[in-house]
């Protein structure tokens, strides 16, 4: 028996809507198993896990509270991807995003006007910038590897702001404790609708239709898709592929870093040791499962903040490990990457017996 | 003292030299597979736990290894069958291998760890200085020099060999003439797990024999760096891992002697040691452009 | 079916052959479908020992196809295949190889990273010691009169002499039967005579040769038994000797081939349009041919084309003409203008227009729809395709319309992705969307290369018309039945130095022949 896979004359617009559905209701019926093989009723794992969740107001306030860092940095990965820069380095540009807009609010406490939240939203959109750009550059400058380098840089950012929570920004009234002071009512992200979501909510809303009606009507989503379908083809039209590493990098790395200002202001209000659950690399599975596109990066961001939610109710009603999350998340972005294979090739199960014995169509 | 920096060298350096070697092998067949890290973990967790329940060493290291394994079968079918892009997939094997190792290693978090024995060499291992530090390894660190110089030689003086690299280089060559790209690019991609998979089983059985979460510490990454540093030739990936390994210990020793530099300036030289390689070498274009094997990363259907 | 074609044709068809003593591969009804396409339907073919044949067919007629089935890289779907007699199933490329089967590819089978012999030993079942392999090499090619260095690296070879690796490889197979897929379409003429020797010394051997080429002049001259392919069908089998090229032509494409009409030599030649100004370019990779020197006028109301075999520096004059790579100002003049160092999109706008050799890929994005394609290389021209930074999906639709009536591109249902088209009807549209500018100069690399020979007529004399309406074209081309048929002035490229262009009517295919194998390098030189 052998796979053999048929290529479609066009793209499957069909299989493009139906691949992530298929997947997500692949992943659900492996995260039944794994609940049965840890000796759990699947039917109530998943119900716990994927539906209880939404039923209830706090839950699901904590599942949007989780998706708009994801949503952030999955709208600006979608640039770098779509154009063929591979940036892995969200988590780093989250962090270091996040200590430049810690700034105003740790080194300048008293800095209490209108213009410090502002401000220091700026900052964290510069700070994740020039951290995304370090890879950038590099990859334009001496054609190195981005992969690798906006990765190294995620573990670098990570030991910075540990050495700067239990150093220089340690809370001097903090009892030694690793954390800095805690930002002042200035600095602090209001909450909005009588407290239901963040402001940082409806600004990612904002920036995902913004980068959804870039990326599908002008010239520059335009450029963003030749180039990473066809370099060549790219360059043939006068686009530069150098400039637009850095644009999609910078821009990303913007994202991530409002996103960990965001993150730090709101829902945080002080810098930790650990700032992020993983959003930066979570937000790669957001992507793709979002179709590289804005709009479905929304819905797909809900889904995995589902997963982080779904996991701390079955380790708490059902005594599941909460790691099982991580599993369902990882397990979602392999059955969205082996579905995709439908949108452009047809597969065909041939049994080696019988040349003309094809065994089932799909 | 100097015996003992020695020997962390080597400790250091063995992790990243089987599985970068592993690497090597599967991106001369053409397949680049960014999931090293997370096989790599699965590994070192499959291994800790088969060595604690059965208390052998030797199945600890068998069952990392079929653990790396089973995940490289993973990332060949869809890479390989099923055409998924090389580099999503291969970072969604890593997510997956973190999460999984998660869960597994959950039970064995701080119960006490099985150290692989020191192969003891009569006479050899006496000598002074050179005993201890060449002849009191354990296997594994022998096991991976074994492995470099098997590769270098089946790379380069057998068919076998010869035909991984045409594969790398053509794959349409290849398939008119009638070899099998797929199945020697599975076959590639599995050898390539089974590497990751020893490479992890030494990190919890021998580097720190315990379980932590995260273990692997990018290493898997690293490895793929030491890849690019050797222009996939195997000997260099021997100087490439142990210059790593005396970064490292540079770092250990460092802390142990409290030089006045933050700790966590010294955690991340390792990476930013690996960033300043990364440019050196494809700063370097007409070399990279001349080794890289030409189908690296690039899907192939065939035609029938 | 291919019976009552038979009957169709004219009175010199020879009769459909049947198998005798002599003959070594017997094929009955093979059939393969690929998807909704039948590729090759009830082809029957018989070969004998000891000759040359020729097997005949537009671009995507079916022969590639059969061929590869007989050397195992594809399977039939029904039909038999009967070798010296006997019924056999030639599972893949080994199997044919162990009956005595060998393949000399269109595009080459040979690893550029790996050596001579590396590179032949992966060709052999057994092919003993490194060493000796060399030597076998050595002897076998120089006994043959190809001679080849077995330790040199195939990336640094010219295509004439990977020809030569390729076809030493068969030899040393000893083998039966010899495919050879458009063999000369790499070479320059004395190369192909070169080659014409050792086929004949081969055939008068014992051994076959199944010749697949559309240069029917050659096909004439050495073939002794021709086969004709259309629509994947036999449609007819004749003695080629006893045709003329215009005979094997209409039988290849079923119709008198619109001949091609240059017109008189325009009378009107008009002022500069584009100047090539001392252009030396560096080789960017280690795979890249530099240019040296190269000089060049191109003149309002002339085509002119450049010959030469690939790999010579035409994918890289391409680049620089149109600005992909940019060099200093005064290489490159438009009307002029120098504009060496400016980009491809200021080069439009100066009224410039480019068709890159590879269609899919350079010239056209394979995933996107022809409308957007056409947003590739007009946005920036005043067409209005993007306004305000945004793409006018309507206008670019409209202008699909146009083109695809205006240059006859065929395609299933409206606005296809490029990816879908046929190589004639995408080169139609990606010709067609520089023509429908009007520009003032245009620079085509390869125009017609896989094309089937209906669009190859449009397409050439599209370019001609161009031209007589006052613009510049250039032309750069492997064909030199194509060069001779559209070209007032000829230069030729070689190693990446230009010859003079010199007119056509001085020029005969034995001196572009020589200036091909370097000659122009020596006149570059002098120049």
């Amino acid at each position: 028996m052998r796979v053999e896979l048929i290529k479609r004359k066009e793209q499957s617009r069909k299989m493009a809507l139906l691949s992530p559905l298929i997947a997500i209701g692949l992943t659900a019926l492996s995260a039944a198993i794994i609940f049965a093989i840890s000796g759990h009723n699947p039917l109530l794992g998943l119900y716990k896990f994927f539906i209880e969740p939404l039923t209830q107001q706090w839950s699901l306030e904590a599942t949007i509270d989780k998706a708009t860092p994801l949503v952030l940095i999955a709208c600006g990965l979608s640039v770098c991807y779509l154009s063929n820069n591979w940036n892995i380095g969200a988590e780093g540009q989250f962090i270091v995003g996040a200590l430049f807009g810690s700034v105003l609010p740790i080194m300048f406490p008293d800095f209490e006007t209108s213009a410090t939240l502002p401000l220091m939203l700026v900052f964290g959109a510069v700070g994740g910038a020039l951290w995304a750009l370090i890879p950038a550059v590099l990859k334009t400058r001496f054609n190195t590897n981005e992969i690798l380098t906006s990765l190294m840089l995620v573990y670098v950012a990570s030991l910075i702001l540990d050495y700067l929570v239990r150093g220089p920004w340690r809370d001097p009234g903090g009892y030694n404790f690793p954390e800095s002071r805690l930002f002042s009512d200035a600095a602090t992200l209001p909450d909005i609708f009588g407290g239901a979501m963040s402001l940082s909510t409806p600004i990612t809303f904002l920036v995902a239709i913004i980068l959804a009606i870039m990326l599908g009507k002008t010239m520059k989503g335009f450029e963003i898709r030749v180039m990473g379908e066809s370099p060549r083809a790219g360059s043939f039209a006068g686009f530069s592929a150098r400039r637009l590493t850095l644009f999609a990098f910078a821009l990303a790395g913007a994202l991530a870093g409002l996103a960990g200002t965001m993150e730090v202001s709101g829902a945080l209000n002080q810098l930790l040791p650990t700032i992020s659950p993983g959003y930066g690399f979570t937000a790669i599975i957001v992507a793709f499962l979002g179709r590289l596109n804005p709009i479905g990066i929304i819905v797909a961001g809900f889904v995995l903040a589902l997963s982080y939610i779904g996991g701390e109710a079955v380790q708490s009603s059902l005594g599941v490990s909460n790691k099982i999350a991580s599993v369902i998340q990882g397990l979602l972005l392999f059955y969205v990457l082996a579905c995709d294979t439908l949108i452009l090739y047809k597969i065909r199960i041939v049994s080696r017996r019988a040349s003309s014995g094809e065994v089932s169509h799909v | 003292m100097f015996e003992a920096v020695l020997l962390t060298v080597i400790t250091a350096a063995t992790p990243l030299l089987i599985a970068a070697i592993g690497e090597l092998v599967v991106e001369r067949s053409g397949v680049l597979n960014l999931g090293v890290e997370g096989m790599m973990i699965m590994g070192a967790v499959v291994g800790f736990a088969a060595a604690n329940m059965t208390g052998s060493g030797t199945l600890g290291i068998l069952a990392a290894i079929l653990a790396g394994i089973a995940m490289a079968a993973l990332f060949g079918f869809l890479v390989l069958i099923l055409v998924a892009n090389q580099v999503a997939t291969g970072l969604a094997l890593t997510i997956l291998g973190i999460g999984f190792s998660g869960l597994i290693g959950e039970a064995f978090i701080g119960v006490p760890g099985l150290k692989l024995p020191q192969l003891y060499i009569p006479g050899l291992s006496d000598i002074p200085f050179i005993g201890p530090v060449l002849f009191q390894q354990d296997a594994i660190v022998y096991i991976s020099f074994l492995l470099v110089a098997i590769v270098a030689y089946t790379l380069f003086r057998t068919r076998l060999g010869l035909v991984l690299r045409a594969v790398g280089d053509n794959h349409g060559s290849a398939h008119a003439l009638g070899y099998s790209v797929i199945r020697i690019r599975f076959l590639a991609v599995l050898f390539g797990g089974a590497c990751a998979g020893l490479a992890g089983a030494y990190l919890s059985l021998a580097y720190t024999p315990q379980w932590v979460e995260n273990m692997t510490a990018g290493r898997g990454w690293i490895a793929l760096a030491l890849v690019v540093f050797s222009s996939w030739l195997p000997l260099r990936v021997v100087v490439g891992a142990y210059l790593f390994g005396a970064v490292n210990v540079l770092n250990l020793h460092a802390q142990a002697v409290e030089f006045d530099i933050p700790s966590q300036f010294l955690s991340s030289l390792p990476y930013l040691a690996t960033i300043l390689v990364l440019v050196l070498i494809s700063a370097n274009r007409r070399l990279t452009l001349v080794n890289t094997p030409a189908c690296l990363g690039k899907p192939f259907v065939p035609d029938r | 079916m291919a019976a009552t074609i038979h009957s169709e044709e004219s009175d010199t068809a020879a009769p459909a052959r049947k198998a005798g003593r002599h003959t070594l591969l017997d094929a009955q009804g093979l059939t393969k479908r690929f998807g909704d396409i039948l590729a090759n339907d009830q082809v029957d073919l018989v070969i004998n020992k000891g000759e040359i044949h020729a097997l005949l067919g537009e671009n995507g007629a079916g022969k590639s196809t059969l061929v590869k089935m007989f050397y195992g890289s594809l399977e039939p779907d029904g039909g038999k295949v009967l070798w010296e007699g006997s019924r056999v199933s030639i599972d893949n490329p080994a199997a044919a190889r162990d009956l005595g089967i060998g393949m000399v590819f269109q595009h080459f089978s040979l690893f550029e990273a790996l050596t001579v012999v590396e590179n032949i030993a992966l060709a052999l079942p057994n092919p003993g010691k490194m060493s000796d392999l060399s030597r076998r090499i050595e002897s076998v090619s120089r006994d043959y009169g190809l001679p080849l260095d077995p330790s040199d690296i195939v990336a640094d070879l010219p295509v004439g002499i990977r020809q030569r690796i390729e076809i030493v490889r068969c030899l040393l197979q000893e083998p039966q039967l010899i495919i050879m897929d458009e063999p000369t379409s790499v070479l320059t003429p004395q190369e192909a005579d070169q080659l014409f020797l050792t086929l004949q010394r081969l055939a008068s051997e014992g051994c076959a040769v199944l010749y697949i080429s559309h240069r029917l002049e050659e096909v004439k001259r050495i073939c002794h038994h021709a086969t004709i392919l259309r629509h994947g069908q036999v449609v007819r089998e004749c003695d080629p000797t006893k045709e003329t090229p215009a005979s094997l032509a209409s039988m290849m494409v079923g119709a008198d081939v619109a001949s091609v009409s240059a017109g008189a030599t325009n009378p009107n030649i008009g002022e500069v349009r584009l100047g090539l100004k001392n252009l030396s370019a560096k080789a960017a990779t280690p795979f890249a041919t530099s240019l040296n020197n190269i000089s060049l006028d191109l003149r309002a109301g002339e085509v002119v084309a450049i010959a030469g075999v690939a790999g010579n520096g035409q994918g890289e004059l391409f680049d620089a003409v149109s600005g992909e790579t940019t060099l200093s100002a005064q290489m490159v003049q438009l009307d002029g203008i120098p504009c060496g160092n400016r980009g491809v999109t200021w080069r439009r706008r100066q009224n410039a227009a480019f068709v890159p050799e590879e269609r899919l890929g350079h010239g056209a994005v394979p995933g996107m729809k022809l409308s957007q394609n056409l947003v590739l290389t007009r946005h920036g021209t005043g067409d209005g395709l993007a306004r305000g930074g945004f793409v006018s999906v309507a206008r670019a639709g409209d202008m699909e319309k146009r083109i695809k009536q205006n240059f006859d591109v065929r395609m299933s249902h409206d606005d296809p992705e490029a990816r879908s088209l046929s190589g004639g009807n995408l080169q139609k549209f990606v010709v067609g969307r520089e023509l429908d500018r009007k520009p003032g100069v245009l620079v085509v690399n390869q125009p017609t290369w896989g094309v089937d020979a209906g669009a190859a007529a449009l397409i050439r004399q599209a370019l001609i018309d161009l031209a007589r309406s006052g613009s510049a074209v250039l032309v750069i081309s492997q064909d030199l039945d194509e060069i001779f048929e559209i070209a007032d002035r000829i230069a030729v490229i070689s190693r990446g130095h230009l010859s003079a262009a010199e007119p056509a009517r001085d020029m005969t295919r034995e001196r572009v022949g020589l200036l091909m194998a370097g000659g122009a390098e020596v006149q570059g030189e002098v120049a």
